[in-house]
């Protein structure tokens, strides 16, 4: 009997509230897609994530940090699962890691029921900026439909009067174009839909021949905006007609793979290589160094990610079961970022500048983005007077 | 619409159309002369695009890089017969698809192993740009060279079935294995070279479409789906029907992404248009297929009278 109670006294106290103290170490959960056609770019957001720790000395914060990481395998499914083992069983002080919105969207909910704040290196659907608006939420990128207002906005400025347009036919690729819509005030000439996954754009490229528009814009991701812009140029339509991607579709791992057919692409992006920051410059030669390639723009969103709960673990002096003080810490994001500087609204999503790039060659002959203006200073997003948040 | 866009369309439904000839023709052959479902058809299309890249690059010449990748991927295909495959030939298609699939789920792996998730392959820098075919109308290059080669390997593999020896085997196996083998034809040594056949192909079409496409693991399992398609529709073990069953596969693909949305824009809302559009283009060479199988359910031209 004397057992049972004792064993009554252990459990209650494990449910006593205890006092904040001071953790010993950091638990991070990280799932991306790290297999697959699309593995390049979890593989680009976990190595900069990685190597941000690495040269914190292995701590965040001043604490030891221990990042698990796991692969959701492109399904959302495993990405839920992975995410309830991390909360449950590692019992992680944080989650973050994913790279499709659709994924994401499956698996946080489990971090939001537990209170676990989950800080986006990528994914920041619509939603989640307006009515679904979470105190456990951070964005540490950009807004999903951002790329895509800024480059229709340069597509205004610069005076095109007619834009052709093409996507995936899936929600993303629909709301992709309506971002470009929302800041472009010139002429459609025309609006597309490709199967998600389409390899061969010869039928859709021979359309736009006929439709003589003064530019193109294109939200394809991956291995499909590879094909689109290599069969673009062979067919000679790259000297009529400008081509406009938003800024992942023409950075290094697509650069890598399609090669000098990229001269020349214009896109939009909140981060580029020649940034000229402190911070920036120590990323891009340290990155290179450890991984002899050169960042993306998801290698510099992982790297921000663990600098922003670096800066938010110092900030409450390692009290990380505090998660009120955790998110006003985070919120605050004070520390030095590869973009440049950068806050968060009170959707928590960031209000930050986006820059026009260019694909170019630098001084060692190879290709690379290079910053040519700033499209937008400061913007944040359409969703968040829906946000009932303060 | 203009004549010259039906025109360019035309030629890049032929184009993919002899693209997918070469992987289907291998496909039909095995299928229908060994009555085996090798779904691991598509890692030989992988197979031979990241050779050609690896000796594209080795070598420094295109043409030489591809000319190599293509005996090098016939040979990996015969001792993959000879090793693997051979034993599955008594066994059911449900046995086959299984230990297929598995390879590919090997062949996948191992690639990235080896040579990393995608491998650089370019066109070559003279065929990189579009020539002018006729006033008013360019056509990349690149693919005029696709359309020669599919044309003059469908050429060459019409009448090496037609009008050789071995093609007449492959033929009299085709139609009724039990009596050629009666009649004293090596069958497992004529297998292999079928295999290695079907492999060079594969080679061909990885080696040719690499540079449009991507060198990527997993770059076979799209395309073989189509081909399967067109089998099923040319029917199973002709080479005739292949050659048809690509070109309509080709053709009606095309023109479906070209012109049904236009056609849908005609009749519906541009919003019901939109949307209908490309989602019935891209079944269109399903719808296809349905049809033609409930005409002619062996096929188009079955090898088995």
């Amino acid at each position: 009997m004397t057992r049972y109670l004792l064993a009554l006294v252990w459990v209650a106290a494990a449910w006593l509230p205890l006092p904040a103290q001071a953790a010993d170490k950091v638990k991070i959960g990280f799932i991306s897609t790290l297999s697959g056609p699309s593995a390049a770019l979890g593989v680009d957001i976990r190595d900069a994530f990685l190597l941000a720790v690495k040269m914190n000395g292995g701590k965040l914060g001043g604490l030891p940090a221990e990042v698990v990481v796991g692969d959701d395998q492109f399904k959302p499914d495993v990405g839920r699962q992975l995410a309830e083992k991390n909360i449950k069983l590692d019992k992680v002080n944080f989650l973050t890691g994913f790279v499709f919105s659709n994924i994401m969207l499956a698996s946080v909910p489990v971090a939001f029921e537990n209170k676990i704040i989950y800080v986006s290196p990528n994914a920041a659907p619509s939603p989640l900026a307006g009515k679904q608006c979470n105190p456990y939420f951070f964005a540490a990128s950009w807004p999903n439909d951002a790329y895509h207002e800024a480059a229709g906005q340069y597509a205004t400025t610069r005076g095109y009067h007619s834009v052709y347009m093409l996507a995936p036919n899936y929600q993303a690729g629909k709301d992709s174009l309506e971002g470009f819509k929302r800041f472009y005030k010139g002429t459609i000439a025309g609006e597309v839909y490709t199967q998600l996954g389409q390899l061969d754009y010869s039928a859709e490229l021979a359309q736009l021949r006929a439709a003589k528009p003064e530019a193109v814009y294109i939200f394809l991701p991956g291995g499909m905006g590879v094909n689109f812009i290599k069969q673009f140029v062979a067919a000679g339509l790259s000297k009529d007609v400008q081509l406009i991607t938003p800024g992942f579709s023409s950075d290094q791992d697509i650069i890598r793979a399609v090669g000098d057919s990229m001269l020349g692409i214009f896109d939009a992006a909140h981060w580029a290589l020649d940034l000229d920051n402190a911070a920036n410059k120590k990323f891009v030669a340290e990155f290179e160094k450890e991984y002899q390639r050169l960042p993306t723009v998801y290698a510099s969103q992982g790297y921000d990610t663990a600098l922003l709960i670096d800066s938010a673990v110092r900030e409450v002096k390692g009290r990380i079961e505090d998660t009120e003080g955790l998110r006003k810490a985070l919120k605050a994001a004070k520390f030095q970022s590869v973009r440049g500087a950068f806050r968060f609204n009170r959707n928590q999503y960031p209000i930050q500048n986006y820059y026009l790039r260019v694909v170019g060659k630098d001084s060692q002959g190879r290709l690379v983005n290079k910053t040519m203006g700033t499209i937008f200073k400061d913007r944040g997003d359409a969703y968040v007077q829906e946000c009932p948040m303060k | 619409m203009s004549w010259i866009l039906i025109v360019e369309q035309s030629l890049n439904g032929l184009q993919f159309g002899l693209m997918l000839f070469l992987l289907a023709a291998g496909l039909t052959l095995v299928f229908g002369i060994m009555d085996m479902i090798n779904l691991a058809h598509g890692s030989l299309y992988m197979l031979g695009a990241f050779l050609a890249a690896t000796l594209v690059q080795a070598t420094g010449s295109f043409a030489a890089g591809v000319l190599l990748a293509i005996p090098a991927t016939a040979v990996l295909g015969m001792l993959l017969e000879m090793s693997v495959l051979r034993t599955l030939y008594a066994r059911d298609h449900l046995s086959q698809v299984l230990a297929t699939f598995a390879l590919i789920l090997i062949f996948n792996e191992g690639v990235r192993i080896i040579w990393g998730p995608d491998m650089p392959l370019s066109v070559p820098a003279a065929l990189s740009g579009p020539v002018q075919l006729l006033p008013g109308m360019v056509y990349p290059a690149y693919r005029l060279l696709i359309i020669g080669v599919g044309a003059a390997v469908a050429g060459a593999l019409y009448l090496l079935v037609g009008r050789t020896r071995i093609g007449m085997l492959v033929r009299a196996g085709a139609s009724n294995r039990e009596m050629a083998l009666a009649m004293g034809v090596d069958i497992p040594r004529l297998f292999t070279l079928l295999f290695g056949v079907g492999a060079g192909l594969c080679a061909v079409a990885g080696a040719l479409l690499g540079p449009l496409f991507a060198v990527q693991v997993g770059m076979g399992e799209n395309i073989l789906i189509l081909a399967f398609v067109v089998i099923v529709i040319g029917g199973i073990g002709s080479i005739r029907g292949a050659l048809v069953g690509s070109l309509l596969v080709g053709v009606v693909d095309t023109i479906g992404r070209a012109f049904l949305p236009i056609l849908f824009g005609i009749f519906f809302q541009p919003r019901v248009a939109s949307a209908a559009g490309p989602a019935i283009a891209s079944v269109l060479v399903y719808l296809l297929m349905a049809v033609v199988l409930y005409i002619k359910p062996q096929g188009l031209f079955p090898a088995r009278g």
